[in-house]
């Protein structure tokens, strides 16, 4: 479904060994982190729902990493992976998670509004397709500004339901604004197939507006990388906005509490998924098989993120909550 | 706030005053732009941007689609990156198309990543009815935007005050809503030459009185004006006090006002019901309680559709004559 559409000059000798690691190491991070995360609620230590990102870490890493540090993206209620692919670190994410002063956001946004200026991460936003604007504005600053930044707007293709998508995709490519709408399609709105809620094609919809529209493997990072490259670098020229729809499949449920799911989707889907398409399984077979990393190295990779969560956590668990004269500061910016 | 020096006041509209304090804005810093729906070569319906964009090209002065939403959205993330936009909403009744926006992301953005993004733009956008343009062209919502925190909110009533009101909102480091009553884009009033700016949330004695406080707002100053005048015919002197802002509100001088008048009637453009009339009241029922020798008093809309027909439509706005009536009965005339 997706190869067809990989454009021949993508050029996997052109990434260097430690750039492949570093992309398998973050895919493993934001692996565990959820993992963590996931650990945090069932054991009734976090307040409230998160919503996971294992299963799509492919595209995240693949997308942030042609990505500069100052570039903007904005991101979703599934955000963890966004917001730690494009620079954020576990202990203040962790402590956001709970609530704590030492927080992203000092415990005001949660788990859902994760925003890192430093990082060039502009916010993860829980109205679907909300940040749309967000994205595309900050897309129209670069330009007027003459920064070269571009902007990644994520979101799934439940988002593609939300008329602002077409007010802000008609107007990218009416001025030709560097912005790149990265449409993960997981294949569920919430609860709910996309094929049930979805008329026509979802590239169609992009394409309508004649922005440069591609497709990829949402599980192979080597894919989406290259791919995503290319999307940025024209961008950053000059030419314009572009589309990348990323096939891809959430692991666990909308949200942690989402347990039991037989009535929407088969065991038989998710084992597919998980045996044969994990975008971290496979992408460590394939630099196993090319003598990029030995099985060693990925182990000890894992390992490091294991223990890197497991302190995170715990400082997040010790961290101390906002002072209650916190709750109206930052209503007003000075 | 800084003042105006006395020798170089001149008359000119609410309409130029506006224009003047976009223009000296966009002088004054490169970050200003304006964006809507016909906002550059028509300068708006009202014409209240002519001139403009000859001034500073349709790169600072962006004719839009007619995607309200999707502007506002730009907006906030233009405004998150670096630049002070201004988005102009041609009616008032559209401000409903940019909900989401304002108050799911540019009113919370500041909130929610504890105190670390910043949303400094203007929505300007327009208030009033009797132009005989029915329903959806003639309602005055600034107390849908009052509502929330996180916006500020100006409802100027003269040329004077809307230009050095204006000059703060766009200097303001927050969302700000604008609302200009259209019937006013032709008053004319003395404006100075020289630099001033007026402080948002500070309101004005506009006429002073002992008898009883009139709170007017926009549009409804005038009325009071007008109500104030025929009061002094029958010997009860009215004190007009305009909060110019209704947030953040000055509950210190409409507090001040009741106190010293010991009565007082709130008259806003806006649905009486749930209203920034009620809001006010309010302030005053608190604040001046033992103070008070009758009951507060609040004409607002009438609580229906702004109906097209003259002879209906002019019974929806509170009038002159309402208000001396009821001043009259307050003060125990009949």
């Amino acid at each position: 479904m997706t190869n067809s559409t990989l454009p021949p000059v993508l050029n996997m000798d052109a990434v260097d060994r430690e750039q492949w690691i570093q992309m398998y190491q973050q895919m493993v991070q934001i692996r565990t982190f959820e993992d963590n995360a996931n650990q945090l609620y069932l054991s009734a230590k976090m307040p409230g729902l998160t919503h996971m990102y294992s299963g799509q870490e492919a595209v995240a890493v693949g997308v942030c990493e042609a990505l500069e540090r100052e570039d903007y993206i904005t991101s979703t209620h599934r955000g963890h992976g966004h917001c730690l692919a494009k620079g954020a670190e576990f202990k203040p994410m962790f402590a956001e998670l709970l609530g704590k002063e030492a927080g992203y956001c000092r415990g005001k946004g949660g788990s859902m509004h994760i925003a890192d200026q430093e990082s060039g991460n502009l916010g993860a936003n829980a109205i679907v397709g909300g940040s749309a604007g967000i994205a595309t504005g900050a897309a129209m600053s670069a330009a007027m500004r003459g920064s070269k930044q571009v902007a990644v707007c994520f979101f799934g293709e439940g988002a593609l339901g939300q008329g602002l998508f077409y007010e802000v995709m008609n107007m990218a490519q009416l001025w030709s604004l560097p912005v790149i709408y990265v449409c993960e399609n997981n294949m569920y709105n919430e609860y709910t197939h996309y094929s049930e809620t979805t008329a026509g094609d979802l590239m169609g919809r992009a394409q309508a507006f004649g922005i440069h529209s591609v497709e990829v493997n949402g599980q192979d990072v080597r894919e989406v990388y290259l791919t995503m490259q290319q999307l940025v670098a024209r961008a950053r020229a000059g030419d314009g906005p572009a589309f990348m729809l990323a096939h891809t499949y959430r692991f666990h449920g909308h949200h942690v509490g989402d347990i039991d799911r037989a009535y929407y989707r088969s065991k038989e889907e998710e084992k597919e998924w998980k045996n044969n398409r994990d975008p971290i399984k496979n992408f460590g077979a394939w630099l196993i098989d090319k003598n990029i990393a030995d099985q060693g190295l990925l182990d000890n990779i894992t390992e490091k993120a294991g223990q890197e969560a497991e302190d995170a956590v715990q400082f997040a668990l010790d961290a101390p909550y906002p002072l209650t004269e916190e709750v109206d500061y930052h209503v007003y910016a000075d | 706030m800084s003042t105006p020096t006395k020798e170089s006041v001149r008359e000119i509209t609410f309409s130029q005053a506006v224009n003047e304090a976009i223009a000296e804005e966009m002088e004054r810093d490169e970050h200003v732009f304006i964006i809507g729906e016909d906002v550059a070569e028509a300068g708006t319906p009202f014409r209240v941007l002519s001139g403009l964009v000859d001034k500073f090209g349709t790169n600072r002065v962006i004719d839009s689609p007619i995607s309200e939403a999707g502007i506002t959205g730009m907006c906030v993330g233009a405004a998150m990156t670096g630049m002070r936009p201004i988005v102009d909403i041609m009616f008032g009744d559209f401000i409903t198309l940019t909900m989401d926006q304002m108050v799911n992301q540019a009113a919370k953005i500041h909130y929610m990543s504890g105190g670390k993004l910043k949303v400094p733009m203007v929505m300007r956008t327009t208030l009033g009815a009797t132009r005989r343009s029915a329903a959806q062209h003639s309602q005055s919502l600034h107390a849908w935007v009052s509502h929330v925190p996180g916006l500020k909110v100006v409802v100027p009533s003269t040329p004077y005050d809307a230009k050095g009101l204006l000059k703060s909102a766009i200097r303001d480091n927050n969302p700000v809503v604008f609302f200009e009553d259209k019937l006013s884009f032709q008053l004319k009033g003395p404006v100075p030459e020289g630099e001033y700016t007026i402080p948002l949330g500070v309101a004005d004695v506009k006429r002073k009185g002992t008898d009883i406080t009139l709170v007017g707002t926009s549009s409804m100053v005038d009325i009071a004006f007008q109500a104030a005048n025929q009061l002094a015919q029958i010997g009860i002197s009215a004190e007009i006090v305009d909060p110019r802002t209704t947030t953040p509100l000055d509950h210190q001088t409409i507090i001040n006002s009741a106190k010293k008048t010991s009565r007082a009637i709130v008259i806003d453009e806006g649905y009486e019901q749930y209203g920034t009339t009620a809001e006010i009241a309010s302030v005053i029922a608190d604040g001046a309680f033992y103070y008070l020798d009758a009951p507060v008093k609040r004409m607002g809309a009438m609580n229906v559709p702004i109906p097209f027909s003259p002879a209906l439509e002019d019974l929806t706005v509170p009038t002159a004559e309402q208000v001396v009536a009821m001043a009259k009965h307050l003060c125990g005339q009949v």
